[in-house]
């Protein structure tokens, strides 16, 4: 058992696979180019706000403002980047750069991170309404053909799920400034110690959440075609969910960008494979919550073993 | 060569006679619902599961199966429309949580074939059927049945929706429209009920004592009941209110029709709009010919139909109608 505690991306990886043989079984339709498309498409914003998430949680904080963020940044997509688009990407970045400086803010003040994001979250819900009174906009017309590519071999969700997992692998993975970032985590006064500028990193692990956040609101956009502002509530607790259910821990420092895609796949698919069953909607949530509390104890007693062992 | 001729004859015979009956006997149409929390909605989901039941027993439809997503959010409505896609839908029948945020997957759905037809929450994505409900002309209606009853005209108030919401405009906007054209009435107060009785019954308890003898009450639904008593708790005299088709507003409506003789009008979109979609759906299915928008009737009771009205609305919820076949061929031959 050994062997699964080390390789932590063996259980995020076996869930996907059972749950996606399942869907096959009941709906034999969805094992096509179009039917994986269709299953997996709304599963790209999710993925990447689960990435942004990921950064969040890997310095060892929270962050409860996602869902709002990702629906300001797709009300701004469909609105300023498509009628002005110099305005539009400068707001975006503005966006991204708020999220680095509240990430420095925390850090500086010693504020707790759940406050202060659930507080942010009243203000970019804020913005959006303010920016999108009723539900409109359109998408920038770039935006929906790359979201709607068809690219050769696999489908365009397939494919962009395996960028961004293998980007943001490389990022924190393997590249000397995602170790450190994982140390922040991890331990913040040894990286401090060591002579880093944590105060930096951690604005720097905030700044990437917005970025992956943004790029979910504008991926989501250029699925949906236009935008609400409360189009991505239900991303916060998406995106935790699929971090841990991904091999990420609460603790800090132990996350895996990988896993954190597989996890977004897998709450999608959970999410479609009720659907099929015809489960009652009353029914659907309760039964959502057992996969994750599943795929967690089993997760659970494969690391108690590990310890044993 | 006679056998094949036979054949071919046979193949022909058999064209003609599918071609007669029903053409959607093997069609599967689903209802895409977002919401299901108000008894509006509890009584449409109701409607489309007894309408569906019938067609498919009659050999109408294959089927017609009702799903509600568990949250009310666009981006959950809009994988359960893909999903419905990968399901082998042949139509499907919604009920949007936006109007435009769904654009994308109803696309993805006309793309792949399918028939949608978005009513009540509409969406505005070209390739969809609407059939919408002309909530200006609900509001205009009201004032033009006042004009009948108070020739004389006089002062009115306006209890209005949900602040903000699109359906509130509309209505008030007709409403508004009424009175430019009856201008013996005149609006001398307006306040918001947010469609709910206690909250109107507040709303109206605060605005009375400022207001002069007023003559009607102009609503929008699930407001009139608390009008009245706001009125009675004031020891004002009850003027004509516009009811909304609330099982509690017709009870009472009786009750004063039995004690003084009061008359009044109700009227407000029934839920059972989701069985006109459901035939429109199969309508376009059997390939006749639908234009993309379509206007829903309201439901207006009378005195005449107060009682029968009040008889079949069960306690809490509001006054309902199952639209049949015919109501959808009328509805789509008054839009050509």
């Amino acid at each position: 058992m050994t062997f699964l505690s080390r390789h932590r991306i063996i259980l995020p990886v076996v869930s996907l696979a059972v749950l996606l043989a399942a869907t096959f079984y009941m709906q034999p339709r969805a094992m096509s180019y179009f039917g994986l498309n269709l299953l997996f498409n709304l599963a790209v914003p999710i993925a990447l706000a689960t990435i942004a998430q990921m950064m969040i949680i890997m310095v060892n904080d929270i962050d409860l403002s996602l869902g709002a963020f990702v629906s300001l940044a797709a009300c701004v997509t469909a609105t300023f980047l498509n009628d002005t688009p110099m305005i539009g990407l400068l707001i975006l970045l503005a966006l991204i750069l708020s999220y680095a400086v509240l990430g420095a803010l925390i850090h500086a003040l010693e504020l707790p991170a759940i406050v202060v994001t659930l507080g942010m979250s009243f203000v970019w819900s804020g913005l959006a309404l303010f920016i999108l009174s009723s539900p409109g906009g359109a998408s920038p017309g770039w935006l929906r053909t790359l979201m709607t590519v068809k690219p050769p071999f696999a489908p365009m969700a397939v494919v962009a799920a395996v960028i961004i997992a293998g980007v943001t692998h490389l990022l924190i993975i393997r590249s000397g400034l995602g170790t450190v970032l994982r140390g922040v985590g991890g331990n913040a006064r040894s990286v401090e110690r060591a002579g880093w500028p944590v105060i930096r990193l951690k604005a720097l692990a905030y700044g990437l959440a917005g970025l992956f956040g943004v790029l979910a609101g504008m991926a989501l956009v250029g699925l949906t075609t236009s935008a609400d502002a409360n189009i991505a509530l239900r991303y916060t607790l998406l995106s935790i969910a699929g971090v841990i259910l991904g091999g990420g821990e609460f603790t800090g420092g132990k996350v895996s960008p990988v896993g954190a895609v597989i996890g977004a796949l897998t709450l999608t698919l959970a999410a479609s494979f009720l659907s099929f069953m015809r489960l009652s909607p009353d029914w659907q949530i309760g039964a959502q919550g057992a996969i994750l509390i599943l795929v967690l104890t089993a997760r659970l007693i494969f690391s108690r073993k590990g310890a044993e062992a | 060569m006679t056998i094949s001729k036979m054949l071919l004859s046979a193949a022909g015979f058999a064209m003609v006679a599918g071609l007669a009956q029903a053409d959607t006997s093997g069609k599967r149409i689903a209802l895409s619902n977002n919401y299901a929390g108000n008894s509006w909605r509890q009584a449409m989901l109701e409607t489309f599961q007894e309408t569906g039941k019938q067609a498919v027993d009659d050999g109408v439809v294959a089927a017609a199966d009702a799903y509600t997503t568990s949250e009310n959010q666009a981006t959950e409505q809009a994988a359960q429309i893909q999903n419905m896609i990968l399901q082998g839908y042949d139509a499907i029948v919604l009920n949007a949580a936006s109007p435009t945020a769904l654009n994308g997957a109803v696309k993805e759905a006309c793309d792949a074939g399918l028939v949608v037809v978005s009513f009540d929450g509409i969406v505005t994505e070209p390739c969809a059927w609407r059939i919408a409900v002309d909530f200006a002309a609900m509001g205009k209606e009201e004032v033009d049945y006042l004009a009948t009853r108070l020739p004389d005209g006089g002062k009115l108030l306006e209890i209005r929706g949900l602040a903000g919401v699109f359906v509130d405009d509309e209505i008030s906007k007709g409403i508004h429209e009424g009175v430019a054209e009856h201008d013996q009435f005149e609006i001398v107060g307006s306040v918001h009920g947010d469609w709910a009785q206690d909250v109107s019954q507040k709303a109206v308890a605060g605005i009375l004592p400022s207001l002069p003898p007023v003559v009607g009450v102009v609503t929008q639904g699930g407001d009139g009941y608390g009008a009245a008593q706001a009125f009675k708790a004031a020891g004002r005299d009850t003027p004509l209110i516009v009811l909304g088709n609330r099982q509690d507003e017709l009870k009472w409506w009786s009750e004063q029709h039995e004690a003084n003789g009061y008359e009044t009008m109700s009227l407000s979109i029934a839920p059972g709009v989701a069985s006109l979609a459901f035939w429109v759906a199969q309508q376009v299915l059997d390939g006749a010919d639908v234009p993309k928008d379509l206007t829903v009737p309201f439901l207006k009771i009378t005195q005449d139909n107060l009682a029968e009205a009040l008889e079949t609305t069960p306690e809490g919820s509001v006054a309902n109608v199952t639209y049949t076949l015919d109501d959808a061929k009328t509805v789509i031959s008054d839009a050509k």
